[in-house]
């Protein structure tokens, strides 16, 4: 290794990824007094730190998901300095506003990319590779059975299958993430096959995105008094948790549709018991997490959650110096229990 | 492939019986006779032979992925399935595959016995030209195993609806160690005497395992009552002086077991018994793990025999003198086997499964408590009257199993699962106390709900000791209780005992690790 642990510049601890020249924390899990935060998923920001930083486009789902906090914005690009370190934010193509994060002292530069993904999805800004020494990355889906089709086949895969649905007389029920994947499903649906009702969680945060002034087709909230037939034919967009609770009662018969990167795995499909699976992640697949690691031209990379073994041991194989480091970030998961943003109902 | 392949794509986005059983019903009125006949024996089991190894298999789709094998194997592990494995890793093509199932088959089949370059260049310009889907489908005809999602029975069903024919009919029809080789697909399905294969079995009758209170069956003098064997379920066979020995798993095994073939000549032409093979002793059963070890064997030598000699231990008669009794009731049958097995002595061959004296539910419970003593899983209640069913079925059959042996364990390693469970930890690996040391001593990875696993998993990634590769070793924290079936000594194993079908019961919140058992306690149970 190029240089010895104890000066680095960035440590993993405990409490989160500290810049301890700064005295900063980038998405940190424990309480503290300056966070630095990639973007606004529950496993990146988090209740309780003094006082927090963000791009101008993250922040309003971070207020809105944390509530009363104070939070300064920074646009993308421009350099801030603190204590003598400089940090810059850069788009990680994730969801909305979602940055990675450059940290630069005395020449050095590290980036922490927080959950990233190459494809341009029309929602969140364009990824943009950074040259560094040390590049931190996830690993959510660090295997090569890992391979996205492009989003415009999957939606157009999305319509169909709503569609055919329509045609049987079905409701299409259809999970994602309520802050990003909900938004980015939105967007590609097919207005001309019928209405989009979205469940409370997913409505909550396209008001947010509205205000911001993303552009979004109308979506109505599903309610309990709306009647179960106004429901048929139509498609309703929800959060993970969705599928597992009673909330699906409200409507009749149903078609339901799990859209995910592991939806990759007919395992994974079978154990949620749905339908149909549609692979669409807003994280990297194999080829773009390997594209990404080589454009930063690191030396040195550090690989926090996902398949971190054995993506690390395959960069050391391919001569690229790289380790593990224990995070508490959970990555893209299609468990109902591990989709907090439900809770903000 | 095409068909095929769109058919695997259907079957596999839904979960719905009905529209499985469309497309099943869509694909055999779309295909000929040849492909048809093939895609029923796939789905009842018969593959065509293994013609390559799944090591090449392995090594060739890593260097066509160009990924290091070290990588595909870590792959494998999380996919937990070697067919979608390759599928998944090998680069996207852009078209699909032209030829038919049958002439797919042919390719499959040809590799038998050519040069390893032959092989893989015929596997890999396969590989070429076809969809996902393709290579998915293509790879399991090569492997094996072949699941699709659909069972047996729903195939059945399908081709009963396809050929308008009873759906029994068709189950029997397609028993037996007929292959696409051996047989076309008129004289399988529509010959008018179906019968002539001589080693034709039954379908298996099989109960459901008893929910409700044994009360609710009625009075126990309409039930016959015996003791449910722990050994293989099989069938014995003797037509045209042959003799058949085939597993419920609709495996022919007559080969594995030199004590039955004397029955060819003791017993008349035209017998088939259903009974439960059983590695057998002085008088008593022996343990089941003897005859696992038996069945894994390739040859069958003395000392084998010695160590594990089996008997049948007969339950019922399907067809005596050339005739299918299976329509009389349980109570005619069993006095017909019971006559037969007077008439034509075995020499200890065949036992037959002794009929409980039960008045009272009582007693009956008290039998089943005791089932261990006896080397056996617990109860069989069968209606007097009953006929002899095809398949799975509720109401006149029951198992009614004796209660696991159970113990509280300390969870110290973790890894991920692979298939189903990817993303979670759910391989765990259990610990008792021997004095302050914790000694693993089995391994379980079924029984918590989804949500449960979720929660351990996220638990497992902040309490993580130390890694080895896939494995995680964890705080000592949890205490899981232990359900398992049968417990033997074990001189390969750290603990000194192996457990039979181990499995977690529930996950004891209420309990600290110093809660738990100790080895003492597990010793207890030999
Ligand atoms: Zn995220
Ligand atoms: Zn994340």
């Amino acid at each position: 290794m190029r240089q010895n642990r104890s000066n680095q510049l960035l440590k993993f601890t405990d409490k989160g990824i500290w810049c301890e020249k700064a005295d900063v924390y980038i998405d940190p899990w424990k309480k503290v007094k300056r966070a630095l935060i990639t973007h606004g998923h529950s496993d990146h920001a988090r209740t309780g730190h003094d006082s927090y930083l963000c791009t101008e486009s993250a922040a309003p789902a971070i207020k809105y998901r944390l509530g009363k906090i104070d939070v300064q914005t920074i646009p993308f690009s421009k350099p801030i300095r603190i204590n003598g370190v400089q940090f810059s934010f850069h788009p990680a193509g994730h969801i909305l506003g979602s940055a990675q994060i450059r940290v630069e002292y005395k020449g050095e530069v590290w980036v922490v990319s927080g959950d990233y993904k190459l494809e341009y999805d029309g929602l969140a800004e364009e990824f943009e590779p950074i040259e560094c020494h040390t590049f931190i990355t996830e690993s959510t889906f660090g295997l090569p059975v890992y391979d996205w089709r492009p989003q415009d086949e999957v939606l157009s895969a999305i319509n169909q299958w709503w569609k055919s649905n329509a045609e049987e007389g079905k409701t299409s029920i259809i999970t994602g993430y309520s802050l990003g994947k909900a938004q980015r499903i939105i967007r590609g649906l097919d207005r001309s096959i019928g209405e989009i009702y979205c469940h409370g969680a997913v409505e909550n945060i396209n008001e947010v995105c509205r205000i911001q002034g993303v552009e979004l087709p109308d979506t109505i909230l599903s309610t309990q008094e709306i009647p179960k037939k106004d429901y048929i034919g139509n498609i309703v967009v929800c959060p993970p948790s969705g599928i597992n609770s009673p909330w699906l009662k409200r409507f009749g018969s149903i078609s339901v549709a799990i859209c995910s990167g592991w939806m990759t795995l007919r395992g994974a499909r079978r154990r949620q018991g749905v339908d149909r699976g549609f692979v669409l992640s807003d994280h990297v697949d194999w080829k773009d997490l390997n594209r990404a690691v080589k454009e930063t031209k690191a030396e040195q990379i550090f690989v926090t959650h996902g398949y971190s073994d054995v993506y690390s041991r395959y960069l050391n194989a391919m001569g690229i110096n790289a380790l593990v480091a224990k995070t508490e970030y959970t990555g893209e998961s299609i468990d109902a229990a591990s989709d907090q943003n439900t809770s903000a109902i | 492939m095409k068909h095929f392949g769109q058919l695997f794509t259907s079957l596999d986005q839904t979960n719905s019986t009905n529209a499985k059983v469309r497309s099943l019903v869509r694909y055999f009125e779309k295909v000929d006779d040849e492909d048809r006949l093939w895609a029923v024996a796939i789905l009842s089991h018969r593959r065509p032979k293994r013609t390559v190894k799944t090591s090449q298999l392995r090594e060739w789709a890593a260097e066509f992925a160009n990924i290091p094998s070290w990588l595909f194997e870590e792959s494998y592990h999380i996919v937990g399935d070697l067919a979608e494995t390759i599928a998944l890793v090998l680069p996207a093509s852009t078209s699909g595959s032209e030829q038919s199932l049958s002439e797919v088959i042919a390719l499959i089949k040809n590799l038998d016995k050519k040069e390893d370059e032959f092989k893989k260049e015929q596997i890999m310009s396969a590989w070429l030209y076809m969809t996902f889907e393709e290579r998915f489908v293509f790879n399991k005809l090569i492997t094996g195993g072949f699941r699709l999602g659909v069972s047996q029975k729903l195939m059945m069903r399908a081709l009963a609806r396809y050929e308008n024919q009873d759906e029994n009919k068709i189950a029997h029809r397609l028993m037996g160690k007929w292959t696409p080789d051996t047989t076309t697909y008129e004289e399988l399905i529509r010959s008018e005497n179906p019968l002539d294969d001589i080693s034709k079995p039954y379908p298996f009758y099989l109960a459901y395992a008893l929910e409700d209170e044994v009360g609710t069956l009625g009075a126990p003098s309409q039930w016959q009552i015996e003791r449910k064997w722990d050994g293989i379920r099989g069938q014995i066979i003797i037509r045209d002086n042959h003799l058949f020995v085939w597993s419920r798993g609709e495996e022919l095994i007559t080969e594995k077991f030199p004590e039955y073939h004397p029955l060819a000549e003791l017993l008349p032409n035209g017998t088939v018994i259903d009974g439960e093979i059983l590695p057998f002793k002085d008088g008593s059963p022996l343990s089941f793990n003897l005859l696992q070890t038996r069945i894994s064997r390739k040859n069958i030598t003395g000392k084998v025999m010695d160590t594990a000699p089996v008997i049948l231990m007969a339950y019922d008669l399907l067809e005596i003198e050339g005739k299918d009794i299976r329509q009389s009731s349980l109570q005619k049958r069993r006095s017909a086997l019971e006559k037969l097995l007077v008439d034509h002595p075995t020499e200890g061959v065949i036992r037959l499964s002794r009929i409980l004296d039960i008045d009272r539910w009582e007693q009956a419970s008290e039998e089943r408590e005791g089932s261990r003593l006896h080397n056996s899983e617990g109860l069989m209640l069968k209606r007097l009257d009953s006929i002899y069913q095809a398949g799975r079925k509720r109401g006149d059959w029951w198992k009614w199993k004796v209660d696991p042996l159970t113990i509280d364990a300390v969870m110290i390693y973790a890894q991920q699962g692979h298939g189903r469970r990817a993303n979670l930890f759910t391989d765990y690996t259990f610990a008792v106390w021997d004095g302050d040391n914790l000694v693993p001593f089995a391994k379980a990875y079924s029984g918590l709900k989804d949500e449960e696993f979720t929660r351990i998993t996220s638990w497992v990634r902040k309490n993580t000791i130390e890694r080895f590769g896939p494995v995680r070793s964890v705080k000592p924290e949890h205490v899981f209780e232990i359900a398992f079936e049968g417990i033997n000594r074990s001189t390969r194993h750290k603990s000194g005992v192996a457990l039979r079908f181990p499995r977690m019961l529930r996950w004891r919140t209420d309990k600290r690790p110093e809660d738990a058992n100790t080895l003492d306690d597990l010793k207890k149970l030999l």
